[in-house]
């Protein structure tokens, strides 16, 4: 048994003068606060990368900074499958008695840090560094190969991932923390700047900076119970060009496997928390966890049937694309939305019935799966 | 005896080479001293002829580096070889998914890397 007590979370988007340190330190003050914890409390510190912090042993740097003593603490790294693959050790660690509080915290200035010039770079690096990143590939440039195959595949238009976007943009509207404030219309998706067709600029998620935490616990802290049910992974390459397949990918085992442990069928899921650093990323993954059929993601976007008051509500904060991506933090924005969502506290983004969620993140080219399913105690 | 000589472009050779398990016959691209499949020792190391399929392609508009933008937009596609294994290459600007093609040779930012032609 575990449950979800605190959540923290800044802003994304430009934070200048902030280090990687202050964004962890300033959204693990605001997760232990939720929580009603003290420093004293973490048993457990999951920490995980940042590329403008690139430190050996992040999560004793945490340990040092913050002025914590845990009995057990160390990174976890995935890509952006991290949050959701921290919160799944997470959960066993409590659940296994290990400890009784574990602290997971990831932030990064990765957008006034650097250049954009070295986030790219260091970002294409999960690229092989003899076969593919001497390409001039870039990880859209990976994505993009993803798509062009899937799409031709399943019959799926630029038109269709546009709609991702928008959805996104109009989640992001309602949340004062996101990184993107302008409305976006399909128009605007399809005449942004090329990046690697098909995907554009607005395919794309942002660089930012932000921190985020959350806090796992053995019991309760309050009134507010969030319960981890359910968790599961699959990894089954690290290269695109090794990918056993570019139309099916590990989402389906991952999330199998999280919903045997949870006792719990796909049909209960009433909020999902889906990684979207691209278009098409949330596309495929929406598909291959069975939550659209495949080609049709985007015409269920298009009829509304994942908005705020649709059917099943996604990534209502505005998820990487339009909220922000600040790195390993980036999808546990989303488990900190989901949280929100299960407690009630959503304010203007609350949507009517979130008791049950599926969280599903990815990390490389869609090599790395983390899924996990969680209930709200009623 | 003198190992065979391969043109490899990852060490500058104008030439593509895959590895080949004499145990369970599986093909593979990235160079390693056993099978990723069924764990047998001593691959053979196998010259490919050049051709293959074009399975996924993308046109980068944005390049990652200064001394790559100079060659922006460019395609890169990923091409089924017809040994059975999958190599990322660039290719001419029109290359479309299931086109027939042929590798030949160009420098991009100082290295030799393998661009893929519409076979004729």
């Amino acid at each position: 048994m575990s449950y979800i007590t605190g959540v923290g979370l800044t802003a994304y988007g430009k934070l200048p003068g902030r280090t990687t340190l202050d964004l962890m330190s300033e959204a693990a003050t605001a997760a232990l606060a939720d929580a009603g914890l003290e420093r004293t409390d973490v048993g457990g510190l999951l920490c995980s990368y940042s590329t403008t912090f690139p430190h050996l042993m992040l999560s004793t740097a945490f340990v040092e900074h913050f002025g914590l003593s845990p009995t057990y603490a160390h990174s976890v790294l995935v890509g952006g499958a991290t949050g959701f693959a921290m919160g799944m050790l997470a959960h066993h660690l409590v659940d296994s008695g290990v400890v009784r509080n574990v602290l997971v915290a990831a932030g990064e200035n990765r957008l006034t840090g650097q250049s954009r010039d070295a986030a790219v770079q260091t970002l294409a690096q999960v690229g092989h560094p003899v076969y593919e990143v001497p390409m001039g590939a870039t990880i859209p440039a990976y994505y993009a190969l993803v798509a062009s195959r899937y799409m031709h595949e399943h019959g799926i238009t630029e038109l269709d991932l546009a709609e991702m976007a928008v959805l996104m943009r109009t989640n992001a509207l309602k949340h004062p923390g996101a990184q993107f404030k302008e409305a976006i219309t399909i128009a605007d998706v399809m005449g942004s700047k090329p990046i690697a067709s098909p995907l554009k600029l607005l395919d794309c998620c942002p660089v930012s900076d932000g921190g985020v935490a959350f806090i796992v616990s053995r019991e309760p802290t309050s009134d507010r119970k969030v319960r981890i049910i359910g968790s599961g992974q699959a990894h089954t390459h690290q290269h695109v060009s090794a990918a056993p397949s570019l139309t099916q990918f590990g989402a389906a085992a991952s999330a199998e496997r999280a919903l045997r442990a949870s006792g719990m069928k796909l049909s209960d899921m009433r909020y999902l928390a889906i990684y979207d650093s691209f278009t098409i990323t949330l596309t495929i993954l929406l598909e291959e966890l069975g939550l659209a059929p495949r080609g049709r993601a985007g015409t269920l976007a298009r009829e509304g049937y994942f908005d705020q008051s649709g059917k099943l509500p996604l990534n209502t904060h505005g998820g990487l694309l339009s909220y922000g991506h600040c790195g390993a933090g980036g999808a546990m924005a989303h488990l900190v939305e989901a949280q929100y969502q299960m407690t009630g506290r959503a304010g203007a983004r609350q949507v009517k019935d979130a008791s049950v969620a599926l969280l599903h993140g990815d990390g490389g080219v869609l090599s790395s799966h983390v899924t996990l399913v969680l209930e709200a105690d009623r | 005896m003198s190992a065979p000589a391969f043109l490899d472009w990852t060490a500058g050779g104008a030439g593509i080479v895959y590895q080949r398990c004499e145990g369970c016959t599986s093909v593979w691209y990235f160079q390693r001293t056993f099978c990723p499949h069924c764990g047998r020792g001593s691959p053979s190391t196998l010259q490919a002829s050049g051709r293959g399929t074009v399975h996924a392609a993308t046109v980068v508009a944005r390049a990652p580096s200064e001394e790559l933008r100079a060659h922006a937009p460019y395609l890169i596609a990923l091409v089924d070889a017809d040994e059975g294994f999958r190599l990322m290459a660039h290719g001419d600007r029109m290359l479309a998914i299931g086109d027939r093609v042929r590798a030949r040779f160009i420098v991009l930012a100082g290295r030799l890397i393998p661009h893929f032609e519409r076979e004729a």
